[in-house]
């Protein structure tokens, strides 16, 4: 028998990318931010990124242990997924909270569905909204920084006694905020949303890297900048631009759309579903951050979102090679054609049964 | 046991390795104890069956709203399938459905009067719940499927079995609520003062997330037990056999219990 002739099942050709490499790569996309938010807060945030990321790893080790399944620790889903939620706590937090939200998020949110691959939300973000509801006087206090940046507080302390003096509850009264400070990192916040530029520099090495597409992100960022322009004016704030630039760059915004929304589990996968849910994500953070009462809210119009991708993917479904799409008129005939055969089958049925 | 049980597909591997209780107890059909027993463990109107899911979601933040609403229901509960059953000659097959809403109605109407008048500051946490009882679809689910079939006496006997297994229930998921979301049980505060409660089980996920982890633990423990066909039947009604005395054999689709999900159609 021939050997060079080898009879085998579909695909014949596989691409290098892994499901290791891509979280390597995330990882490595978000060092700087981690990197800046430490500069920004001291050791204590470099304990939080450490406790939330061991503590993710370790509970899905044990969660696969104990039900006897693969071990999953090494493709490194669960690092950046501890990671994120070390991200997204406030610098002066007590440890074991991060901890608690990685088990959560790796247990009840990932393994409980099926493990990487069939959550239906962004485990980081089903955590971080688990936290916020669950300690929101912790979860809402930032510190002034025990870094080696000088933080700007310039922030009058009463604007908001609730969530601090952070930028984003000083551009809730519409004023405007220093831009360089947003762009830097040297500002109260989340850990690893403090610098946009850092961000933004790990979010461009991802499009670089091609593990993510530009749809989301920019539709996202797009789409709420239009809104937020448009509401600034609206409401004669000083300086439009500016405010819209720095509601870009404050909170959880870039953090969210480059690295959070463009999960590959909990997005669709249709092109145009893509850019429904990206303009989506920013009406919906723009509703809660410039129209709700909360300074905050790209954690929720995300996991919000996650829960539409199914419906999302539905309606956006490609057509298969050489399939025609069908029309609204061939569609009315085939709905008219289906209710002439019921009718004529129960006309035949009460024949019968006379 | 699973080799008489062809419909249901279990691996007879795990299967013999749970725990079932119908082994170790063997009760008569239609007797008290029997009943009782159905209503706490093997049909048990929360883990089991999923019905009164509103109440429970909604009444479990603390154990002492979770014993109020269960006892309640119970009074209501046995009532109700004590009138259904003494009234099942006259009530018209067809008119059964508004007959039934009517009996309930009465007695929650009792209920809530006497609540409001004798533990006010149970009336005031449990507020618009107990008028609920009304549309609460154990007690339709019962009365349909059980008390407008049986005698007054096993009625009874099925009342009190449901409610107990619906109070246990509440009070289950009532506990885990309370001492994780506050720190205390029935309002009495146990956990250390250092433990920080976790708001989110006393607000609405908690509710799913603890009642989630509830029906994992019955369903690990039940699947693998006998139904049809065995000595002892768990769900009994839809494989009754008995059609010739069966006033709903035209509607009744034959199907084992395995296969119609129990009482669902009344789920709400």
């Amino acid at each position: 028998m021939n050997s060079k002739l080898q009879v085998s099942a579909s695909p014949h050709t596989r691409g290098m990318v892994t499901t290791n490499k891509i979280m390597y790569l995330v990882l490595a996309a978000l060092a700087p931010a981690c990197v800046m938010g430490v500069l920004a807060f001291g050791l204590h945030a470099l304990l939080i990124l450490a406790v939330s990321t061991a503590s993710a790893v370790l509970s899905e080790y044990l969660y696969e242990k104990l039900l006897h399944k693969k071990i999953t620790i090494r493709d490194g889903s669960a690092a950046v997924t501890g990671l994120l939620i070390g991200m997204n706590m406030p610098p002066q937090i007590d440890a074991w909270i991060p901890c608690l939200g990685s088990v959560f998020a790796i247990i009840v949110i990932k393994q409980l569905y099926g493990g990487l691959g069939q959550n239906f939300m962004n485990p980081a973000l089903g955590a971080r909204c688990f936290l916020l509801i669950s300690f929101a006087g912790k979860m809402t206090t930032f510190s002034s920084g025990h870094g080696l940046m000088k933080i700007v507080t310039k922030v009058p302390a009463t604007t908001d006694a609730l969530s601090g003096a952070t930028p984003l509850a000083y551009l809730k009264t519409g004023a405007t905020f220093d831009l360089s400070a947003l762009l830097v990192g040297n500002i109260q916040g989340c850990i690893g949303e403090v610098s946009a530029i850092a961000i933004l520099a790990g979010g461009i090495f991802l499009l670089a890297m091609k593990i993510i597409r530009i749809r989301i992100p920019g539709t996202y960022l797009g789409c709420f900048a239009l809104l937020t322009l448009i509401t600034a004016i609206a409401r004669g704030y000083d300086a439009p631009v500016l405010y819209t630039l720095e509601q870009l760059c404050a909170g959880g915004l870039m953090l969210g759309a480059w690295f959070m929304a463009t999960d590959y589990v909990t997005s669709p996968i249709t092109p145009v579903g893509q850019i429904v849910f990206g303009c989506a994500l920013g009406f919906l953070t723009w509703v809660f951050r410039l129209i709700g009462s909360g300074a905050e809210g790209v954690s929720y119009s995300i996991i919000f979102m996650n829960l539409l991708v199914p419906v999302i993917e539905h309606y956006t479904r490609p057509v298969a090679a050489g399939m025609v799409r069908q029309s609204r008129e061939n569609r009315r005939l085939m709905k008219q054609n289906r209710a002439q055969a019921r009718r004529l089958k129960a006309a035949g049925k009460e024949e019968k049964d006379a | 046991m699973s080799a008489k049980n062809p419909g249901i597909m279990v691996d007879p591997e795990l299967s013999g390795k749970r725990f079932q209780l119908s082994r170790y107890i063997h009760l008569k059909k239609d007797t008290a104890p029997e009943r009782v027993a159905n209503g706490i463990y093997f049909e048990n109107p929360v883990f089991m069956l999923a019905l009164g899911m509103c109440p429970t979601l909604a009444t479990t933040t603390s154990v002492t709203n979770a014993i109020g609403m269960g006892l309640s229901t119970t009074v209501i509960l046995i009532m109700s399938n004590l009138f259904i059953s003494l009234l099942r000659g006259i009530i018209p097959d067809r008119m059964r459905m508004p007959s039934y809403i009517v009996i309930i109605a009465s007695f929650v109407t009792i209920v809530d009067f006497l609540m409001e008048g004798f533990t006010p500051a149970m009336y005031e946490s449990l507020g618009v719940y107990i008028p609920l009882i009304v549309v609460n679809c154990i007690i339709m689910g019962r009365a349909e499927a059980y008390a407008g079939k049986h005698g007054p006496l096993s009625a009874v006997a099925d009342g009190v079995g449901m409610g107990i297994g619906f109070t246990i229930a509440l009070i289950v998921v009532a506990a885990v609520r309370e001492l994780l979301g506050s720190g205390s049980l029935a309002g009495v505060r146990v956990m250390p003062d250092s433990y920080e409660p976790i708001n989110i089980f006393v607000l609405a996920p908690g509710a799913f997330l603890v009642l989630a982890v509830f029906v994992a633990i019955m369903n690990r423990l039940h699947i693998g037990a006998p139904r049809r066909g065995d000595d002892w039947d768990p769900t009994g009604r839809f494989v009754c056999g008995d059609c010739a005395s069966c006033p709903r054999v035209n509607g009744c689709s034959g199907k084992p219990a395995a296969e119609t999900s129990g009482s669902r159609e009344g789920r709400g």
